[in-house]
C-alpha cells in the first residue's frame, strides 16, 4: 500500500483519542473516532477505514462487541487492539474476536504508525506482552489436543514468539534465525490464525489455573 | 483502615468489651447452653447450676419454665468465631448422638416417674403437650442454629446462604409434630367431627392470611437480599476508593507539582502504573509467598525507580521462589541496572520463561552495546557479579553484545523440582 492507511479510533477516553491523533500526525489518515460501541459500529461501517484502532476496555461489551458487529458486514476492515490493561483473558478474547494484533498504550507514535501500516497490509502485530500471553496459552500440557494443526505451535513458531517476547523486532528475528522477514511474518500470521481458530479450551479458560508448575 | 472493618468485626469488638453480658454458652452446653452460660457469668461450676435447675424442675416445674425463659431471652454467645478452636477449649462442644439418646432416655424416665407419682393430668392431655413441646423445641432450636451460622456464613458467601436440606427437614419435622399434637389434643377433647371442623377453619384462616400478607413477605425478603447485596457493593466501592486515594490520587498530585521535570513525571507515572497493575492483576500467591515472575517484576520496579528507565517484564509460566531462583532474580536485577546505567536507552525488555524444569531470563536493551572482548575493568566487575552468581548456584549466564547493537543477557537455571 503506497498511500497512508486510513484509521478509525475507538476509545472511551477523549484524552487518549486526541493524544493518538497528535502522535500519529501525518503518517496515517485518521478518518474519525468514536467513544462508544454503538456509534463506533455505525461510523466504521459508514466510513470503511483500513484499520480500526480499538480499545479493549469499554462499556457495553468493549472492543470485542465492535469487532464482532463490524466483521459481520465488513470482513475486510482490520482491527488493532490497544489497551493499558494487561488482563490476559481480555487481550486473548479480543484477538479471538478477530483483532490482528495487540499493542499497549505506552507504545511510541512511530511504532504505533508502523504497527498500523503492518496491520493494514494484512500482517499480524504482536507486542512482547501478547507473545508472552500466547506462549502461556499454548503451554499447558493438560488440555486435550484435538487438532494438532490448530492446537499446537510448531517449534519455529515458538522460537519466533520467544524472540518477540524478548523484545526483538521482525528484522532482528529474521537475522537471528537466518530466515527472511517475510517468513517471520508468515509464522506470526500462522500463530494468529491458530489463536483465533483453535478450540483448545485453554485459550478461553486458561487464565484461571495457569502459571505455577 | 476503617474500610477493612466489616460490620461483624464491629459486633465482635462489642461482645469483647462487654465481658459481663450473659450469653448462652456455645462450648459448655448440653441442651441450649443456658446452664453453661449462667455458670460462666456467675463464675460457678456448671454442674452446680445444672443440679439447681433439675431440682427446681421438680418444684412445680419452675426449673423447666426458667430454663425455657432463659433459652428464649438470652442470646447465644457470639464468640463462636472469636475462638477458632472451641473444641480444644472444652471436651464437649455440642451434644452428639449418644448424648441426645441419653437425654431422651432420661426424659422418658422422668415422665414415667411423674406418671407413677400421681402428678399427672391424664394421658390424653400430657402426651400431645409433650409432643408439641418437642416440636416447638425443634423449631426454636433451628432458629438458634441459623443465628449461630449466619455470621461466618455471611463472611464467606454473602449471597448464597440458603438453608441446607437438613435444616429444612428438621423444620418440617418440628412443624409436623406440633400440628399432629394439636390435632391429637382436639380429637381427645371434642371428638373427631369437631376436630376436623376446627382444623378446617384454622387452615382456611391461615391460607387467607398467607394470601393477604404473602406479597408483603415476598417483598420484605427481596428487599432484605437487595439491601445485603448493596451493602457488599458499597464495601467494595469503599475499598477501591481508598486504594485509589492512597495511590493514584497521591501520584497525580505529585505529578502536578513536578510538571516541569519530565523525567521525574515519567518515573512517577511508571511506578504508579506498575503498582496499580499489580494490584489489579496481581500474581501474588494466596499464602503471600513470592513467585519468580513476581520477584522479577518487583526488581524491575525498583530499578526503574532508581534509574528512570522503563522496564517491560513479560513472563511465561511461573514458579515458587527458592534459593536458586532468588539468585536468578538477583542476577537479572544486576543486568537491569547495567542496562539502565550504560545502554543509554530508556526501554529495557525482560522476558522470564519457566519451561518445565528450565528457567530462562533474558534482559535486553537496544542501547550502545559494547565489545565483550575489550571491556574496561569496571564493566567486567559488574558482569562478573552476574556470571559469577549464576555459576555459583549451578546456572549459566551469557552476555551478548556488540557496539551499536544493544546488549542481551541470558540467564539459565535448572530448578530444583518440588512436588506441587
Amino acid at each position: 500500500m503506497s498511500e497512508n492507511p486510513s484509521v478509525f479510533i475507538v476509545d472511551d477516553h477523549q484524552l487518549f483519542r486526541s493524544g493518538v491523533r497528535a502522535e500519529l500526525g501525518d503518517s496515517v489518515d485518521v478518518v474519525g473516532d468514536a467513544d462508544e460501541v454503538a456509534a463506533a459500529i455505525e461510523l466504521i461501517t459508514e466510513r470503511k477505514p483500513d484499520v480500526v484502532l480499538i480499545d479493549v476496555h469499554m462499556p457495553d461489551g468493549g472492543g470485542r462487541a465492535v469487532i464482532e458487529a463490524v466483521a459481520a458486514t465488513d470482513p475486510d476492515i482490520r482491527f488493532l487492539a490497544i489497551s493499558v490493561s494487561d488482563a490476559a483473558e481480555d487481550v486473548i478474547s479480543v484477538i479471538r474476536a478477530g483483532a490482528r494484533g495487540y499493542v499497549t498504550k505506552t507504545i511510541s507514535g512511530r511504532e504505533l504508525a508502523d504497527a498500523i501500516r503492518r496491520v493494514a497490509e494484512g500482517d499480524a502485530v504482536f507486542s512482547p506482552r501478547l507473545a508472552g500471553f500466547v506462549l502461556d496459552a499454548f503451554a499447558g500440557a493438560e488440555a486435550p489436543v484435538v487438532d494438532p494443526e490448530l492446537d499446537q505451535l510448531t517449534n519455529r513458531e515458538r522460537e519466533v514468539l520467544r524472540l518477540i517476547a524478548r523484545g526483538y523486532a521482525y528484522k532482528e528475528i529474521a537475522r537471528q534465525l537466518e530466515i527472511s522477514v517475510k517468513t517471520v511474518e508468515t509464522h506470526v500470521s500462522a500463530v494468529l490464525r491458530k489463536l483465533q481458530l483453535s478450540s483448545r479450551h485453554e485459550l478461553t479458560r486458561w487464565a484461571a489455573d495457569r502459571r505455577l508448575t | 483502615m476503617w474500610f477493612g472493618q466489616r460490620p461483624w468485626d464491629h459486633r465482635w469488638t462489642l461482645a469483647r468489651t462487654e465481658q459481663r453480658r450473659l450469653y448462652r454458652s456455645t462450648d459448655d452446653r448440653i441442651l441450649a447452653g443456658v446452664c453453661g452460660g449462667l455458670a460462666e457469668h456467675l463464675s460457678m461450676d456448671a454442674r452446680a447450676v445444672r443440679i439447681a435447675f433439675v431440682v427446681l424442675a421438680f418444684v412445680g416445674g419452675t426449673g423447666l419454665i426458667l430454663y425455657a425463659a432463659f433459652w428464649a431471652i438470652v442470646p447465644q454467645q457470639p464468640g463462636d468465631i472469636q475462638s477458632p478452636t472451641p473444641r480444644a477449649r472444652s471436651g464437649r462442644r455440642r451434644p452428639d448422638r449418644g448424648d441426645i439418646l441419653a437425654l431422651c432416655v432420661l426424659a422418658g424416665g422422668v415422665v414415667l416417674l411423674v406418671r407413677q407419682s400421681g402428678l399427672w393430668f391424664g394421658d390424653e392431655f400430657v402426651w400431645p403437650v409433650l409432643a408439641a413441646a418437642v416440636g416447638i423445641a425443634l423449631i426454636w432450636h433451628q432458629a438458634d442454629e441459623s443465628q449461630r451460622r449466619r455470621w461466618p456464613a455471611s463472611a464467606r458467601a454473602p449471597l448464597t446462604d440458603r438453608p441446607g436440606r437438613l435444616v429444612v427437614a428438621r423444620l418440617a419435622a418440628g412443624v409436623l409434630l406440633v400440628a399432629v399434637s394439636v390435632l391429637w389434643l382436639l380429637i381427645a377433647q371434642d371428638g373427631f367431627q369437631a376436630a376436623t371442623r376446627g382444623l378446617l377453619a384454622v387452615v382456611a384462616a391461615v391460607a387467607g392470611l398467607a394470601l393477604i400478607t404473602g406479597p408483603w413477605w415476598w417483598r420484605l425478603a427481596r428487599d432484605l437480599a437487595d439491601e445485603r447485596r448493596e451493602r457488599i457493593r458499597a464495601q467494595e466501592r469503599a475499598e477501591l476508593a481508598a486504594h485509589l486515594h492512597d495511590s493514584v490520587l497521591q501520584t497525580l498530585a505529585l505529578i502536578q507539582g513536578k510538571a516541569n521535570q519530565p523525567r521525574e513525571v515519567q518515573r512517577l507515572a511508571r511506578a504508579q502504573e506498575r503498582e496499580l497493575r499489580s494490584w489489579l492483576f496481581g500474581r501474588q500467591q494466596p499464602d503471600g509467598t513470592q513467585t519468580l515472575a513476581g520477584a522479577v517484576e518487583a526488581a524491575a520496579a525498583e530499578v526503574e525507580a532508581m534509574h528512570a528507565t522503563s522496564i517491560d517484564v513479560v513472563a511465561v509460566g511461573d514458579a515458587p521462589l527458592d534459593d536458586r531462583l532468588s539468585a536468578v532474580v538477583a542476577a537479572a536485577r544486576e543486568a537491569m541496572v547495567n542496562a539502565s546505567k550504560f545502554a543509554g536507552v530508556e526501554q529495557i525488555q525482560v522476558f522470564v520463561e519457566v519451561d518445565g524444569d528450565k528457567v530462562t531470563v533474558f534482559v535486553r536493551d537496544r542501547g550502545v552495546g559494547f565489545d565483550p572482548a575489550a571491556v574496561d575493568a569496571d564493566r567486567r566487575g559488574v558482569s562478573e557479579s552476574i556470571v559469577g552468581r549464576m555459576t555459583r548456584h549451578g546456572g549459566t549466564a551469557v552476555v551478548r553484545s556488540s557496539p551499536g547493537q544493544g546488549t542481551e543477557v541470558e540467564l539459565t537455571m535448572m530448578r530444583t523440582r518440588t512436588t506441587s
